[in-house]
């Protein structure tokens, strides 16, 4: 009888299919997915976030490990109940090796290596920031060889593959987009993330202040902005204004680098991800800088841009499909893992 | 003015050829960008193209390669200069000889070290800014260029490079060390503290 059910389902599965259960965890944001690689494309069944929100001011690692550690078992869960998978039918385990804040990275990795031994599956430890590339073009058929522009809290990059290996063409000197907007926000006592309440507020922006632009190649500064967007605040200027003054010129400054990485590498796709790739401002100037050069424009969808599982387990099932192996004792996290230091064994 | 053809379209300029006085030029016309809002756009392309045309001109006069400038039109954002019928630097870098590099190495380092004499900032110093003619290495491009006497930029305009060349040349990043080689040389100041800028400014880089 159970020799029946299983060749049943098996034989429903379309060939080279793999389950993958993928944790990220590197900074605010737990999250499982649970993926579906079918012939090279990636089919989403699951993809839960749980988001740690300080009370008050920035994130403290420890804290946010410990959120995290809380809720890891109820979404594992809720992960697995609303992918209808049963852990047995999982095939690899993913987890975010880095970069990220410590402590948050080795809670989710700890839990990953406790799944994959009592598992018994094959362990995977990808980094963060490649994942946000892939899961663009594993998700989105026409999108195949993009410039990314990365743009969170912590990370602000410009990427693209050249030589066989995801390099950095451009990225902050100082602070990352997001960490500039929650920094400015928090000055003004709006809730983390902060993001979302200056897109709103900008959209009553009338008036723009001049605020330092700062490029240094295909590279980017923002402290120098932040400083005079907080004087601006100080002066009780009207903070719709401000706001708006902010996303022009960051943005701006942004769609610039991201242009000149387009132009130099002779790439013709542009791609979003990171939490801040989910504001409309961002979205519009990319696009219609994509739409004049003749280039194409590709957006994932939001919980897909955001920090998540999902993205984590299709980089793991492209780098085991590869032949990438990954031993317990290999599984150690890297708080400084650079996108430039994977070696891309999935593409040519 | 007679016919004119786009030689080159980048990210922030066309560059149109054409000819001045019945002799080739070469118009780089900043492109407006709609993605931006006019104050923005306006500010910036006025300030780049007078900032550039100036940059080029004192960087000639301190004996580095650049075009010869022949108009400028700040609001339009055009600056008519010389045609430089050469090649990119970038097109026939991985080609060269590993003597033939490091010499072309050594010769940009110098250059840059005369740009730095004189606190001359290029600001995007790329192998697809340079051009080989006549065995000189021609810089073009000073869009994101300053007058600075800062160690920090010259330490970044430096790391520009370094990192141009590990992305475009990665087989080949070791011979920014000739680059800076022919720096030292020319370098009026103590080299020694821009390069311990460079590495600060690596250091500095997310995740290093």
């Amino acid at each position: 009888m159970v020799t029946t059910t299983f060749l049943l389902y098996v034989s429903f599965l379309p060939a080279c299919s793999m389950i993958c259960l993928g944790i990220e965890g590197t900074a605010h944001s737990i999250g499982i997915g649970i993926i579906d690689d079918q012939q090279g494309t990636c089919t989403i069944r699951s993809n839960l976030i749980k988001i740690y929100r300080p009370e008050k001011g920035g994130i403290h690692p420890r804290e946010a490990a410990n959120h995290h550690a809380l809720h890891l078992a109820d979404i594992l869960k809720a992960s697995l109940q609303q992918a209808k998978v049963r852990s047995s039918e999982i095939d690899l385990i993913a987890f975010s090796r880095g970069p990220g804040l410590g402590p948050c990275l080795r809670t989710a990795a700890t839990a990953a290596r406790a799944l994959s031994l009592s598992l018994e599956k094959p362990l995977i430890g990808v980094n963060h920031c490649v994942a946000h590339l892939e899961i663009g073009r594993g998700t989105i058929p026409e999108c195949t060889d993009p410039v990314l522009l990365y743009t969170s809290g912590a990370n602000t990059q410009v990427i693209a593959f050249a030589e066989g290996r995801y390099r950095v063409f451009g990225e902050t000197l100082d602070i990352g987009i997001g960490n500039c907007l929650d920094k400015f926000g928090r000055s003004q006592d709006m809730e983390f993330p902060c993001g979302p309440k200056i897109e709103q507020l900008a959209r009553q922006g009338t008036q723009y202040f001049d605020l330092p632009y700062s490029i240094k190649g295909m590279d980017v500064a923002f402290s120098g902005l932040l400083t005079a967007a907080e004087h601006y605040a100080r002066q009780k200027r009207r903070i719709e204004d401000i706001c708006y003054s902010i996303q022009e010129t960051a943005f701006a400054a942004l769609t610039e680098v991201t242009e000149r990485a387009m132009a130099h590498t002779e790439k013709h796709e542009v791609l979003l991800g990171g939490g801040v790739a989910s504001n409309a401002r961002l979205q519009g100037m990319v696009e219609t800088m994509a739409t004049e050069r003749g280039a194409r424009f590709f957006v994932p969808a939001k919980n897909l841009c955001v920090d998540n599982g999902a993205m984590i387990a299709w980089l793991g099932v492209l780098m085991h499909k590869s032949g990438v192996r990954m031993s317990i004792k290999e599984s150690i996290i890297d708080q400084r893992f650079r996108t430039d230091m994977v070696e891309v064994t999935w593409r040519d | 003015m007679t016919s004119r053809r786009v030689l080159y379209r980048g990210a922030e300029a066309e560059i149109q050829l054409t000819d001045h006085m019945e002799r080739p030029a070469v118009q780089k016309k900043r492109i407006k960008k709609t993605y931006r809002i006019k104050q923005i756009d306006d500010r910036l392309i006025a300030a780049r193209t007078k900032e550039e045309a100036k940059l080029i001109a004192e960087a000639r006069m301190h004996g580095v390669s650049v075009p010869i400038i022949y108009d400028i039109d700040i609001e339009q954002g055009i600056i008519t200069m010389e045609y430089l019928n050469g090649k990119r630097v970038k097109d026939i870098f991985n080609s060269l000889t590993q003597e033939g590099r490091r010499k072309l190495c050594e010769h940009i380092g110098e250059s840059i070290a005369r740009l730095h004499n004189h606190d001359i900032i290029h600001g995007d110093i790329t192998t697809s800014n340079m051009i080989l003619l006549d065995d000189r290495v021609h810089f073009i491009d000073f869009g994101l260029g300053e007058k600075n006497g800062e160690l920090e930029a010259k330490g970044v305009d430096l790391h520009v490079l370094m990192e141009a060349i590990a992305s475009t040349h990665s087989r080949y990043a070791c011979c920014f060390n000739y680059v800076l080689d022919g720096y030292k040389n020319e370098l009026h100041d103590d080299a020694a503290a821009v390069v311990k800028k460079i590495e600060e400014i690596v250091k500095r880089g997310r995740y290093r």
